[in-house]
């Protein structure tokens, strides 16, 4: 009787896990055959990739300039004790490569791109815009939900690129300008440490994947929010908490499973 | 919003720029495969390859000339690995083919020292002189045993 | 709780009903918002569902729409169940409805010429020239030629109103739903829509069913009256439900209106002025 609550609560708790994520999975496959079906979409298309891509510029290449900088001052103090300060080149840019550029990039975007995506939507419920689309025989997972998906699964490798790269360049910035390492050391040891089949396309593969992640769970989040503006607010908040949790979780998984 | 035709150019800059960041990590930091596709393919057969990788490279007079491209056991349970180099290279066929590491630690890689006769290597063909990697585990294990043996 | 379909004055040929409820449940997550309702729309006739809040009107209008679905019972819309109806048959059911929401639902990226031209370019039958004729002649209709570059969020209440009328209407609808057409309007724009409406559906015969709580307009234009109670539906022209003096209906005029007397004053002006214009209506 002491752990019937408790275990009946985890009980329930499952089953609503299991039923959201299967209407998700139902939600993407009429995101896909949406995409897929014409019409195209071009133009709402292509302003979603303004909203989330050129929009998201500015903080991606601040925040890849900041990390790389970071990296270099850590690797540089913790490298110079082994004598191995000419490897800082490498240490930058594998973490950034492999790990720290798609990851945080998606958690930015996430903050950035997934929220106000799922602001837009759920407000577009709430203000009855949606069922406004429905009632004029034009289909909102078409419309509206289609165009924002597809255009953060192609935003975000271009993202994570431009993040990278910002990181690289402030790792050679403090390396190379402050802590005097010869700028050919630090470049030919990134150069010969990173591999394009194993590093490079590993790493934007991982953030393709995880631009499905977050354009997925965005849109769903908006869609399904309660019409009213704390529906919005929670599904907003709850965005950035699944689509930031389930990118950390992800993010193990393609390592473990493909070791990139 | 801004206006259509800005807005379309924007977008167009951002893809650019999206691109170019992603051709600069492939080509100039990831260094896309210098031997690409081209090439010819050498084979070498070796008692012991240790912890040679594959994508190793295959350097000549410390200079790359290719990579490891496939490490399989042959029916004799020895180990013969596929290589790829550059063409042009005529290589003479009594070339031999060693694994060795880069400094005490570091990571193995086969370095070719070519012979002396006017027939070359093309594609598909075997290396016949090979040295097999040297197992630096063994070599003290062997060492020591000598030493006790001496006593 | 037991619901009647009681009409009043003879009722309307179902046959001949545009839109009708056959016995609907409705209930939102558990909780009910009508039992067994049943009432009819009649071809080409202005109806207003007139109700107090929460009585369901607004849900009506979804039902109708496909936009929600009943636990029980047909909604008929020119013949056919909706309320069983596949998602892609609704999308061509809802050709023949044009739909104004309550705070316009407009969608807002857009100006208002985009927004009164999306239903047109959505069903790419016409030339982008012929969408361009369409859009201006239908902004003139409601007065909006000046603002056609405006977005929604620069208008006011009555201006969206209009622009979700004229988009409404632009893909020439056999059926005009309106939830709230005259709620939070100042008096010119609820008389400019009350003409508009009644204009429209003078010359096209289109039907239309308008949810409203402002009861003179409704009084003055409504064929039907479509009067939802708690448990109850009662129906049948303005001037019947308020010569029946039944005292279900005097007790909502009463609970809804501010000056119950001058309404019931209006009565009569009604019976003269719109009773035989309902006996003339065109029908299609």
């Amino acid at each position: 009787m002491m752990f019937r609550m408790p275990v009946a609560l985890l009980g329930r708790a499952t089953i609503n896990f299991i039923t959201q994520l299967g209407s998700m999975a139902v939600f993407a496959v009429d995101v896909v055959i949406a995409s897929l079906k014409p019409p195209l979409r071009a133009r709402q298309f292509l302003d979603e990739i303004y909203k989330l891509g050129v929009l998201s510029i500015v903080i991606i290449c601040i925040c890849g300039l900041a990390v790389g900088m970071v990296l270099g001052l850590q690797g540089y103090n913790t490298l110079v004790r082994f004598g191995a300060e000419e490897a800082l080149g490498a240490v930058v840019g594998l973490s950034l490569v492999r790990e720290l550029g798609p990851v945080l990039t998606a958690l930015l975007a996430t903050g950035r791109a997934g929220s106000a995506t799922t602001a837009e939507i759920g407000t577009m419920a709430a203000t009855e815009q949606l069922d406004g689309l429905r009632m004029m025989s034009v289909d909102p997972i078409d419309y509206v939900v289609q165009p924002k998906a597809l255009a953060m699964i192609i935003v975000m490798p271009l993202l994570g690129a431009m993040f990278t790269t910002c990181g690289i360049f402030g790792g050679y910035i403090v390396g190379v300008s402050l802590m005097g390492i010869d700028p050919g050391t630090y470049l030919t040891a990134m150069e010969s440490s990173i591999d394009f089949s194993n590093d490079i396309a590993g790493s934007l593969l991982k953030t393709a994947i995880f631009g499905v992640i977050v354009g997925l769970i965005a849109t769903y989040r908006g869609y399904t929010s309660e019409p009213t503006s704390l529906g919005v607010s929670r599904a907003t908040t709850s965005t950035v908490v699944t689509a930031s949790v389930a990118v950390l979780l992800f993010d193990y998984v393609i390592t473990a499973l493909w070791g990139i | 919003m801004i206006e259509r035709t800005t807005r379309d150019f924007v977008v167009g800059l951002f893809v650019l720029v999206g691109l170019s960041a992603v051709a600069y990590l492939s080509f100039s930091v990831g260094g896309v495969s210098h031997v690409g596709s081209g090439g010819i393919r050498l084979y070498a057969t070796f008692d012991q390859v240790a912890d040679l990788k594959l994508r190793a490279p295959v350097e000549m007079a410390g200079v790359a000339v290719g990579q490891v491209s496939g490490i399989t056991l042959d029916d004799n349970y020895r180990a013969r690995v596929e290589m790829r180099v550059r063409d042009r290279l005529d290589l003479p066929i009594d070339t031999s083919a060693s694994i060795v590491t880069s400094g005490l630690l570091g990571d193995r890689y086969i370095t070719l020292d070519p012979g002396a006769e006017d027939a070359i290597l093309v594609d598909g063909e075997e290396i016949a002189y090979t040295e097999s990697a040297v197992v630096l585990e063994r070599l003290i294990g062997k060492f020591l045993y000598n030493v006790q043996g001496n006593d | 709780m037991r619901v009647a379909y009681r009409p009043l004055s003879a009722p309307a040929d179902t046959r001949d009903a545009h839109v009708a409820f056959d016995d609907v449940d409705m209930a939102y997550g558990g909780r009910p918002v009508f039992k067994s309702l049943s009432c009819s729309f009649p071809r080409g006739r202005i109806c207003v569902v007139l109700g107090g809040s929460g009585s369901g009107k607004s849900t009506m209008l979804r039902l109708i729409g496909g936009l929600v679905r009943p636990q029980r019972g047909r909604v008929l819309v020119d013949g056919e169940d909706v309320a069983r109806m596949r998602d892609r048959a609704l999308y061509r059911v809802r050709r023949k409805l044009g739909m104004m929401f309550q705070h316009g639902a407009l969608l807002d990226s857009m100006s208002v010429y985009e927004n009164v031209a999306f239903p047109l370019r959505e069903q790419g039958t016409l030339s982008e020239h012929e969408v361009e004729a369409r859009v201006r002649s239908s902004l003139h209709a409601v007065g909006l030629d000046s603002i056609a570059d405006l977005k929604p969020g620069e208008l006011s209440g009555g201006m969206v109103k209009r622009v979700a009328l004229a988009r409404a209407l632009m893909r020439e609808p056999v059926i005009v739903l309106a939830d709230e057409a005259f709620s939070g309007l100042d008096p010119v724009s609820i008389k400019l829509i009350e003409a508009l409406l009644v204009r429209i559906n003078h010359e096209f015969g289109m039907t239309m069913i308008l949810v409203s709580h402002h009861i003179p307009s409704t009084l003055r234009m409504a064929h039907e009256v479509v009067l939802v109670l708690p448990d109850e539906v009662i129906q049948g022209s303005p001037a019947d439900l308020l010569a029946s003096g039944d005292e279900r209906v005097i007790r909502f005029l009463n609970e809804n209106v501010d000056d119950p007397g001058t309404v019931l004053g209006r009565m009569n002006e009604f019976e003269t002025e719109v009773a035989p214009e309902s006996q003339t209506t065109t029908q299609k």
